[in-house]
């Protein structure tokens, strides 16, 4: 952004490999811890809420309202007492997904046609089984929706995560705006954006290979 | 001296409430900043997503938008749109920020209309049709009340978005309440960090709350007893 200087310097993208492997690896880490502790818990609360429904309210009105809690506010909420550590990052990152995990995998399993049941339970299933065998694989295809939104949103705000000294490709883009370099901002944006795409893209494969008799339809 | 009390005596110290860093000023830019993207957002994605919705033209449109915008990190809008801002000569702050802004508004605004505007019941539209009512006098008078609910909410997801994001514009010098976060963390003042967030934090979900409460006066009755 300086006078003659180029928007994008390549040499300087290909001399550090090193360093973008490494914000690769730091970001990855952080979505996964994010989306598998968050489905973890996010799973259990739906159990709950399936089991009695009168929680669905409280739960999604406390889920939500984390949800509306700018990113860059909730982190710093937490920096008094977590510090600029990896949890405060996850946190973070973990409350923002439970929203929609939630919403999609109570949908999906609501979404189970009754009939369904019923011949489950006329076959002898017990409430457990009719779970594992029944209902999780017919709302696999809501609740891996509901994943890859999750994932999406988290590769997104793991990016903010920078300004608490974490941030995988985040840290390009923030450097690069602190420092005026435009290479090393659009580095940044691109490999996030191209993480955010590729991991959909991955989840999608996973999803059709899971879940073989949608594909007929 | 413990963060809470720290914070509080940020919040009482009467210096926090007036001038160019005061809390009425920054919330003012926040809001100002906010709504003007939001305005925008509007004037681009409503007319868009009602005509896209209206002739069933453009769903792969529509859902591509959607992905797309949640794909693209606010933080990466912020670093695209500053080096446009620069090449048009308009400088740090204001401009850059609002430029990633707007991009924000416009998927939850544009799917939400075309959704809602595609679920409105066939036989309804048929109707007007057959009573004479012209292509735009349906979409004005029968699709849009019956729509509003859903294109409401992707109204105030997008608001709340925006309120969220506008807080980075104080990384590119912006002004709004992201300046007390992005000052108190460099500054090492964690009552000011702490007191930013609870700012922004409280004027999201107020911004929540208050456009939930508008939903519900605009909303027709028929409409919000069956939804």
């Amino acid at each position: 952004m300086t006078e003659g200087e180029p928007l994008v310097r390549w040499d300087w993208i290909a001399s550090h490999g090193d360093a973008i492997l490494e914000r690769l690896l730091q970001h990855l880490e952080l979505t996964a811890i994010a989306v598998g502790v968050g489905f973890a818990v996010a799973f259990l609360l739906s159990l709950l809420v399936l089991r009695a429904p009168r929680t669905y309210g409280p739960v999604t009105w406390v889920t939500g309202t984390l949800y509306t809690i700018p990113s860059l506010a909730l982190f710093a909420l937490l920096i008094p007492y977590t510090g600029l550590t990896l949890l405060t990052a996850e946190i973070g990152l973990v409350s923002y997904t439970l929203l929609i995990l939630i919403r999609n995998i109570v949908g999906g399993i609501r979404g189970v046609p009754a009939d369904v049941r019923e011949a489950a339970v006329g076959m002898g299933y017990t409430e457990r089984q009719m779970l594992w065998w029944v209902e999780l694989p017919l709302a696999l295809a809501v609740i891996i929706a509901g994943v890859r939104v999750a994932t999406i949103t988290t590769i997104g705000l793991v990016t903010v995560t920078a300004l608490i000294g974490q941030g995988g490709f985040g840290y390009f883009i923030l450097d690069g705006l602190l420092r005026f370099f435009s290479t090393e901002l659009l580095l940044g944006a691109a490999l996030s954006v191209g993480l955010a795409i590729s991991a959909d893209a991955v989840l999608v494969l996973i999803q059709r290979r899971f879940t073989p008799w949608m594909r007929a339809a | 001296m413990s963060i809470i009390s720290a914070t509080f005596a940020w919040f009482t110290d009467p210096a926090h409430w007036q001038g160019n860093d005061g809390i009425p000023t920054r919330i003012f830019e926040h809001l100002e900043l906010s709504a003007l993207a939001v305005t925008i957002g509007l004037a681009i994605a409503l007319p868009a997503g009602l005509w896209l919705g209206h002739t069933g033209r453009g769903a792969f449109v529509a859902v591509n938008v959607a992905n797309l915008g949640r794909a693209l990190p606010s933080l990466a809008l912020l670093a695209l749109a500053l080096p446009l801002a620069f090449a048009l000569h308009l400088g740090l702050g204001f401009w850059p920020t609002l430029f990633a802004l707007v991009p924000l508004t416009i998927p939850p605004i544009l799917t939400n209309t075309y959704v809602a505007m595609r679920e409105v019941d066939r036989e309804v539209v048929e109707a007007a049709r057959g009573m004479g009512l012209r292509e735009r006098a349906i979409v004005r008078a029968v699709e849009l009340p019956i729509a509003l609910p859903l294109i409401l909410s992707g109204i105030r997801t997008a608001a709340v978005n925006v309120i969220a994001t506008a807080t980075l514009g104080a990384l590119v010098a912006g002004g709004g309440l992201g300046r007390y976060i992005v000052d108190g963390l460099a500054l090492r003042e964690f009552e000011r960090l702490f007191a930013g967030a609870l700012l922004v934090a409280s004027l999201a979900i107020a911004v929540e709350i208050g456009m939930g409460l508008v939903d519900r006066r605009a909303v027709s009755p028929g409409i919000r007893r069956t939804a």
